[in-house]
């Protein structure tokens, strides 16, 4: 009995493998390869491709703590996480709402469509359109200032603020998406229940509502928590000379001044670090989940 | 489709396109150069290929270093390429360049001498680089905030222009600029203290980095900057070509001046288009071409640069033998140099947090 479950289990694996294995192939190429020919590099003195003798050291690794400047950046860019995470909550959780339970039909389609559009734009043009409207003289401050009866000065360009904007509009579909899909499959049947047995607006959103599409808030907290820490072109475009994060500094070491093995290992100090935070937020999320 | 077909259409394929990219044709040129720095000038290269035959085909890199490794990764795909001299020593000690007959080249006797025999180019009497543009990092300014340029460093630490300041994002250029500001000779900084304590008084100054010539363009468009750090070919460029209002002021503290230079890699499967394809570049008719269409640097021919005309910034400003008594050539530094600087740097960065 056991052996003939084994076998149809296994026959099962096998009718499955040519449905796998592009995924896998794929995966094994694009994403397996590199990252551990990056492992490879991040534990040398010089990148092979240099023609330069090289050895096997940890001296990428320890000039992490070396110097306490990586250590400030990656406490800024955690910080920079957490802060864009917060405000696309605060700002994607209403609007999936919105979606889910208020507005029906074409209305709904609409409005969705108006979500997803920033998705269909590349993100450099997203970003040096922000730039446009956030400067001094730019779009936001002559609009402001032909309607405001008084004179304000609003220049947002290259300061944390800008990141922060900048973040948060190419970030916050990812919320909305995963909240809608959540607060969607919530039965309206719960929400008259708990109305018909007397809930106010609050302790309806508080007992029923958030619990009931927390996998979707945290879902949707992570995918745009990761991302963000290690952001590196949004910072530099919009930042300005607050504008060095952990992810410009690993930029930096690739692009500028070539040295792969420094820039490997910060990345994956960096890997080591997001894991660490979801490994040790992963009980709250399981019961959240 | 079955594993073993796809791994060996693969593998098909990757053999396929690497034998394309290495294919290089007897009658192509393949040249290494920064992007829209004048040999990838479309008129530039059609021009070239109707006098000669040869066909060219650019390739860019965003730094030296990453040219270094191109060149170490594809020894004989390459039969040009443009180095910066302080880069061309480090170049021909890991064999990736080779010398230079210089009697194929017409135009070489009309470079200026002491470009063409500087020690940076020259080994062992024999020729490793063609002298072909130089240029100053100075300072370029926004006419609109200035009735009368400024003559002097100390004007990028002037409060009124706080907040409107830019430089480039380059640990190096930054070391160097700061060496000019406080008096030191950019390839021997004595006192590396004065230089951070310098640069940092600067940091509360700056609107932003720039890394391209278009961040600088736009600031200025958009009339966000007054002053900044700039390369004087771009702000040539910047005048002529893009109609912005940028002057380039040589402080008389000094500039930093570099020399780029043509080389010939190693492994060259076309060494005679090569020599053509650089005798082009240095050419007065293709210069002058180039400075009045799109705006460029100095050029290492002394007959080039006497083919502008006489009020030409380049002839004019940039030949004065007053300028060229304060600006200092940069010469190759270390790379434990280049690490002190940029870690340097990013401490000046990581502060201003």
């Amino acid at each position: 009995m056991a052996a003939q479950v084994a076998a149809a289990s296994r026959s099962g694996l096998r009718s499955a493998l040519p449905l796998l294995a592009p995924a896998y192939l794929w995966l094994t190429v694009a994403i397996f390869l590199p990252l551990s020919a990056m492992v490879f590099f991040s534990l040398m003195t010089e990148l092979p491709l240099s023609g330069k003798p090289w050895a096997f050291t940890l001296e990428n690794y320890t000039a992490f703590f070396s110097q306490s400047l990586y250590l400030t950046l990656l406490l800024a860019s955690l910080r920079l996480g957490l802060e864009v995470t917060l405000w696309c909550i605060i700002v994607g959780y209403p609007a999936a709402y919105v979606l889910a339970k208020v507005l029906k039909g074409r209305s709904r389609e609409a409005i969705f469509l108006l979500v997803i559009l920033p998705f269909w734009s590349n993100g450099l043009v997203r970003i040096f359109s922000w730039a446009m409207v956030l400067r001094e003289g730019g779009i936001l401050d002559t609009a402001l200032n032909a309607v405001l009866p008084f004179k304000i000065n609003i220049d947002l360009m290259y300061s944390y603020p800008a990141v922060i904007i900048g973040l948060v509009h190419s970030y916050v579909p990812y919320m909305v998406l995963t909240c809608y899909l959540t607060l969607q499959a919530i039965d309206d049947s719960l929400i008259e229940a708990g109305r018909s047995l007397g809930a106010s607006r609050l302790q309806m959103l508080k007992r029923v509502i958030i619990p009931l599409s927390m996998p979707g808030l945290v879902a949707g907290a992570a995918l745009i928590f990761v991302p963000v820490v290690g952001s590196f072109m949004e910072p530099r475009i919009l930042g300005g000379r607050t504008g060095t994060f952990y992810g410009t500094v690993i930029e930096d070491q690739f692009v500028a001044v070539f040295n792969w093995p420094l820039g490997a290992a910060l990345s994956f100090i960096l890997l080591a670090v997001v894991l660490v935070i979801l490994a040790v937020a992963s009980p709250v999320l399981r019961r959240a989940m | 489709m079955r594993m073993p077909d796809l791994t060996a259409l693969l593998t098909a394929t990757a053999v396929l396109t690497s034998a394309l990219a290495f294919a290089a044709n007897a009658d192509e040129v393949h040249v290494l150069n920064w992007k829209g720095y004048g040999a990838d000038e479309p008129w530039a290269t059609e021009a070239f290929e109707k006098a000669t035959g040869n066909k060219v085909v650019n390739d860019f890199f965003n730094s030296e270093q990453e040219m270094l490794t191109k060149l170490r990764t594809n020894p004989g795909l390459y039969d040009v390429v443009m180095i910066n001299a302080a880069f061309n020593d480090q170049a021909m000690a890991e064999k990736l360049i080779q010398p230079i007959d210089t009697s194929k080249l017409p135009n070489y006797a009309d470079i200026s001498k002491d470009k063409a025999s500087s020690p940076m180019l020259v080994h062992n009497d024999k020729v490793y680089g063609v002298p072909w543009v130089w240029g100053l990092t100075a300072l370029a300014i926004n006419d609109k905030s200035f009735d009368k340029p400024p003559t002097s460093i100390a004007e990028m630490w002037d409060p009124a222009h706080k907040g409107r300041v830019t430089i480039r994002d380059d640990a190096v250029e930054a070391v160097q600029f700061g060496a000019i500001a406080t008096g030191q000779n950019i390839n021997d900084v004595k006192d590396m203290e004065a230089v951070k304590a310098k640069l940092t008084s600067l940091m509360p100054q700056i609107k932003t980095f720039w890394s391209s010539e278009n961040d600088w363009n736009q600031m200025v468009a958009s009339n966000q900057i007054d002053i900044g750090t700039y390369w004087s070919g771009s702000a040539d460029r910047a005048k002529t070509h893009f109609k912005l209002p940028v002057s380039l002021v040589i402080p008389r503290e000094g500039a930093v001046a570099w020399l780029d230079a043509f080389s010939i890699p190693v492994g060259s499967k076309n060494v005679a288009g090569a020599e053509a394809f650089i005798n082009y570049m240095v050419d007065p008719k293709f210069y002058v071409e180039w400075v009045t269409k799109v705006g460029a640097p100095v050029s290492a021919n002394t007959k080039a640069v006497e083919a502008l005309p006489e009020d030409a910034f380049n002839r004019k400003v940039m030949g004065d033998p007053a300028v060229a008594k304060r600006i200092q050539f940069q010469a190759p530094i270390t790379d434990a140099q280049r690490e002190a600087y940029l870690s340097l740097w990013q401490q000046l960065k990581v502060n201003v947090k």
